[in-house]
């Protein structure tokens, strides 16, 4: 008996559960409010199975409980029950994926005439790319990449010198215009997913994928990396603004060019290096420590080290732990660090910005 | 059968002395035990891991050593260790082993030498996954997909020392021994029955047992070679799945490979080993329903077809695990129909067991209970399972924490639920003591319910599109507090369910000494495990006459006999 009390109590809240429960959708805030309607499908139509398939369980039980020397009754086949069974399930079936089908054939099928832009994911950052005044992008080749170069941009393609490049984690798109990404990867697989709109997408290495969406709503949203991409996967984050179509080319236009990007020199650009080369995913520039210890206040402060010993955090330390990340861990961080590559010039703004974040 | 009585009579070699008997056994019961101590002492090692995950997720920061690398080492370790090295070698290498020969009437595996050097291969393959944990930068937490490229690149826990080459050697060894355990079983279903056992006498489980193991033998060399691909990228640098790759202010020595080819070849294994795992536990099932309800299983026919069915579409829905993953996206429309076809023979399963307890009269044994609750949750975790397969519900859901209710709830608490009816039911037959019952029930109501709070409100998370495999959600601003306060919830609801665990295992250890008697057949069982001479069983398994089989294994509640059951070797004119 205990069981039937149990399990009806179980059958009962998980169904009234639907009804009440704290976490649901976030509020949509895309053009894909279709694949929204095909969930609550199928929650109907799973719902009405489970009620029934469970009740029936729960009457078999109560009905049919062990009496001593009673014989249940003997029947090894029922054709037409199976058939009958078998129909009602394959219409269930049927209810479910067409609609699922349906919207999946929008999910895929890209508008012609769509804003385009390029999603660039790397650890643990995102960067973004609009084909700039000539609507073309300019070649990429994943030779060219550099620390300069971070998009990998070939310079000697006209179409590449317009290409605005927006080297920062911060996005802003046009409301009610659709919009094409096109997805890349410089090293591991990523997702691009933002809840409110709906959309996700794998971004994968040497090959390019493509989702898209109209935003709906005026708002902030966060890019929340979906596919496992290393140790600082849970920190990929990213921000969409969706602006109106006046304030977002007045962003746009305030946004540099392949073009000036290739002219600017290193000197003060340590924080720019830090962001395209993904540094601040794990090292934040506000007392918070992540993956990696943060970089406020850091320099000059004395720091223990998993062997026991105390270093100096110096420019020479800075550069070693750049270098050659996992020489000397700091305590209580593990040795996850990847090591990097960069020019003297590079590391000396990267030391001179952690610098300017001690008071 | 020609065979079998050809074999009659002859002297059954013996093993010999201490070592002969229970280390180098090729006894097939003892094979079976061997594999099911393993199994479970890793498996309880994959439970540790995952409670080492939830304290993370439930209270962050508490224990300083849970760094994200190690979180996400202990995720890796947890699944894999569940998925393969548990679940898989405990129903085909334990049940399997111990069931095929016994239910068939054999006198064991066809091939007994290479059934010993399966179990020998598979504790390597253990051996070869344990010691990763002890080399240079751990094991590896590549996620237990083990996608390239970040599964050999640094960034990734275990990526710079062994610890993913190791785990791949693990899968090879685990592959080969898979592969001489299967032949020997595939072998002896269709050479070693007794006379009379036509394949459709043979009790549903065998038939589950049977079909999982063919699709092992199709689905793990998929696995085998992207391992072994895998490794040659690790450390001879080809570039199988390694395209051009910029990291680290570099640009790699790959270039020209496909990771989505990985992908391709770790499902085409993936997803039939998810059927692997369920289909010997739908034999269980089969099996404890119709013996506890006192009741012939409905429509033994289409069962078996609906088997057949599974076994075969089972091959071609593998790619509704990458919809968004880069692949042609019209691939989607095919997968998510087949995926969606697959649905219909799992259903009917589902209507058969519950049309068995239609007029039975049911017995509610700790085994009973364990079947009755793998039919809630299998069915919670069936029907979210519509949710993925339907490529775009799969779309906002894939890769949140719907995915980890739902594929907890259908690939590991049914399964588990299965394994431990299983286990209850089948101790008597290999100890001849009887389990505790008091025990099993505050075992089974703790595992029952417990699980059950910890994984559905999981799928709630999910919709609102909390992504999976987050060593923290503090970064994000639409996952509200009363996320991290469910996760305590989730956290606490794990650790009383873990805890539990040792009451079986107590109750294991116990009941050897101090169990009740079992008798030859303690539930009145139908099928030849419960008819040989011994109990339990000798080596042999059977008196010098095997036993002849006259009926299907479920004359339950036949019209005209005294008892309420007719054991398979029983003829028509002994029925009294």
């Amino acid at each position: 008996m205990a069981f039937v009390i149990v399990t009806t109590i179980i059958v009962i809240g998980t169904v009234l559960w639907n009804f009440i429960t704290p976490w649901w959708f976030t509020p949509l805030a895309s053009n894909w409010g279709a694949l929204d309607q095909t969930i609550i499908i199928s929650l109907w139509v799973t719902g009405v199975a489970f009620v029934l398939v469970s009740g029936f369980i729960l009457y078999c039980v109560v009905k049919f409980r062990y009496k001593e020397g009673h014989k249940s009754e003997y029947e090894p086949e029922n054709t037409k029950l199976e058939v009958i069974l078998t129909a009602i399930t394959t219409v269930g079936v049927i209810i479910l994926l067409a609609p699922g089908l349906i919207a999946w054939n929008d999910y895929v099928n890209l508008p012609e005439d769509a804003m385009e832009v390029e999603g660039v994911g790397q650890q643990w950052v995102w960067t973004y790319r609009f084909p700039g005044e000539d609507g073309v992008y300019g070649n990429t080749n994943g030779r060219l990449f550099s620390s300069k170069n971070t998009f990998g941009l070939d310079p000697n393609d006209p179409n590449s010198q317009d290409d605005i490049l927006i080297r920062s984690n911060h996005l802003h798109l046009p409301i009610d215009e659709p919009v094409v990404f096109q997805l890349r990867s410089k090293d591991v697989l990523h997702d691009f997913y933002i809840p409110q709109f709906r959309a996700k997408m794998d971004l994968v290495p040497g090959q390019q994928t493509n989702l898209w969406f109209t935003p709906t709503v005026l708002g902030t949203y966060e890019v929340a990396c979906a596919e496992y991409c290393g140790t600082g996967h849970f920190a990929m984050r990213g921000i969409i603004t969706v602006d109106t179509m006046n304030d977002f080319q007045s962003w746009l236009t305030e946004q540099p060019t392949f073009f000036d990007t290739m002219n600017e020199g290193t000197k003060g650009q340590g924080k720019q290096i830090a962001q395209t080369l993904g540094c601040v995913a794990c090292h934040s520039d506000n007392g918070k420590n992540g993956i990696g210890p943060t970089w406020k206040n850091s320099f000059g402060s004395q720091r223990m080290m998993t062997s026991g010993e105390t270093v100096i955090v110096d420019a020479e330390y800075i550069k070693e732990s750049i270098v050659n990340p996992n020489e000397k861990t700091a305590q209580g961080y593990a040795p996850v660090m990847p090591a990097y590559k960069m020019s003297d010039d590079e590391l000396d703004a990267i030391v001179e910005y952690i610098e300017t974040l001690s008071e | 059968m020609e065979q079998s009585s050809a074999y009659e009579g002859q002297p059954l070699h013996e093993p010999k002395g201490w070592w002969g008997r229970y280390v180098f056994s090729q006894d097939h019961k003892v094979i079976g035990l061997q594999y099911t101590c393993i199994a479970l002492a890793i498996g309880l090692t994959g439970m540790f891991l995952s409670l080492l995950m939830r304290m993370q997720l439930g209270f962050p920061g508490l224990f300083e050593s849970i760094d994200a690398g190690s979180y996400y080492q202990d995720v890796t370790m947890h699944g894999m260790i569940m998925v393969i090295y548990l679940l898989t070698a405990l129903f085909l290498g334990g049940f399997g082993n111990y069931l095929i020969p016994l239910m068939l009437g054999s006198r064991d595996m066809a091939f007994p030498f290479v059934n010993m050097l399966s179990f020998w291969f598979y504790l390597l393959s253990v051996l070869i996954l344990v010691a990763s944990f002890f080399v240079e930068s751990g094991p590896t937490g590549a996620g237990w997909t083990l996608y390239p490229p970040q599964s050999i690149l640094e960034g990734t826990p275990g990526a710079d020392g062994a610890g993913i080459i190791l785990m791949l050697a693990s899968l090879a060894v685990f592959i080969i021994a898979f592969t001489m355990g299967g032949l020997n079983y595939i072998t002896t279903v269709l050479q070693s029955r007794t006379r009379g056992m036509t394949l459709m006498r043979m009790p549903l489980i065998i038939w589950c047992i049977f079909l999982a193991t063919f699709l092992g033998l199709l689905a793990f060399p998929a696995l085998l070679v992207g391992a072994i691909m895998l490794i040659f990228d690790r450390v001879l640098e080809t570039s199988f799945f390694m395209p051009e790759i910029f990291k680290g202010g570099e640009v790699l020595d790959y270039g020209g490979g496909s990771p989505v080819l990985f992908q391709h070849l770790f499902w085409f294994f993936g997803h039939p080993e998810v059927y692997i795992i369920a289909l010997p536990a739908f034999g269980i099932i089969s099996e404890l329903i119709s013996c506890h309800a006192r009741k012939n299983i409905f429509g033994y026919n289409m069962m078996v077809w609906a088997l057949i069915a599974i076994a075969g579409i089972a091959f071609i829905v593998w790619a509704h695990h990458m919809y968004v993953a880069g692949m042609n996206p019209y691939l989607g429309f095919f997968f998510a129909t087949t995926t969606l076809i697959i649905a219909i023979p799992t259903a009917i399963k589902v209507y058969n067991w519950v049309i068995t307890l239609w007029n039975a009269n049911i017995r509610m044994t700790v085994p009973m209970l364990y079947c009755l609750a793998f039919l809630i949750t299998f069915l919670i975790g069936g029907l979210t399972g519509l949710f993925l397969g339907n490529v775009a519900v799969d779309v906002p859901l894939s890769d949140t924490y719907f995915v980890v209710g739902h594929f907890h709830m259908v690939m590991a608490v049914s399964p588990v639920l299965a394994l431990y009816g299983g286990l209850y039911h089948w101790y008597p037959s290999v100890t001849g003591r009887m389990l505790d019952d008091r025990l099993g029930k505050i075992h089974f109501w703790i595992t029952f319910i417990g699980t059950y709070l910890v994984y559905f409100p999981m799928h709630y998370i999910g919709f609102l599109g909390v992504p999976r495999r987050y060593y923290s959600n503090d970064q994000y601003d639409f996952i509200p507090q009363s996320v991290n306060d469910l996760n305590q919830f989730i956290t606490i609801c794990a650790l009383i369910v873990g805890a539990a665990q040792f009451i079986l295992l107590y109750n294991f250890v116990v009941s050897i000494y101090k169990g009740k008697k079992a008798g030859s057949n303690p539930w009145g069982a139908c099928t030849l495990e419960w008819q040989a001479l011994e109990s339990p069983p000798g080596h042999g398994n059977w008196d010098v006459q095997l036993p002849v089989v006259h009926r299907w294994p479920y004359d339950y509640g036949l019209p005209g006999a005294t008892a309420d059951f007719v054991p398979q070797n029983v003829a028509d004119e002994d029925i009294t």
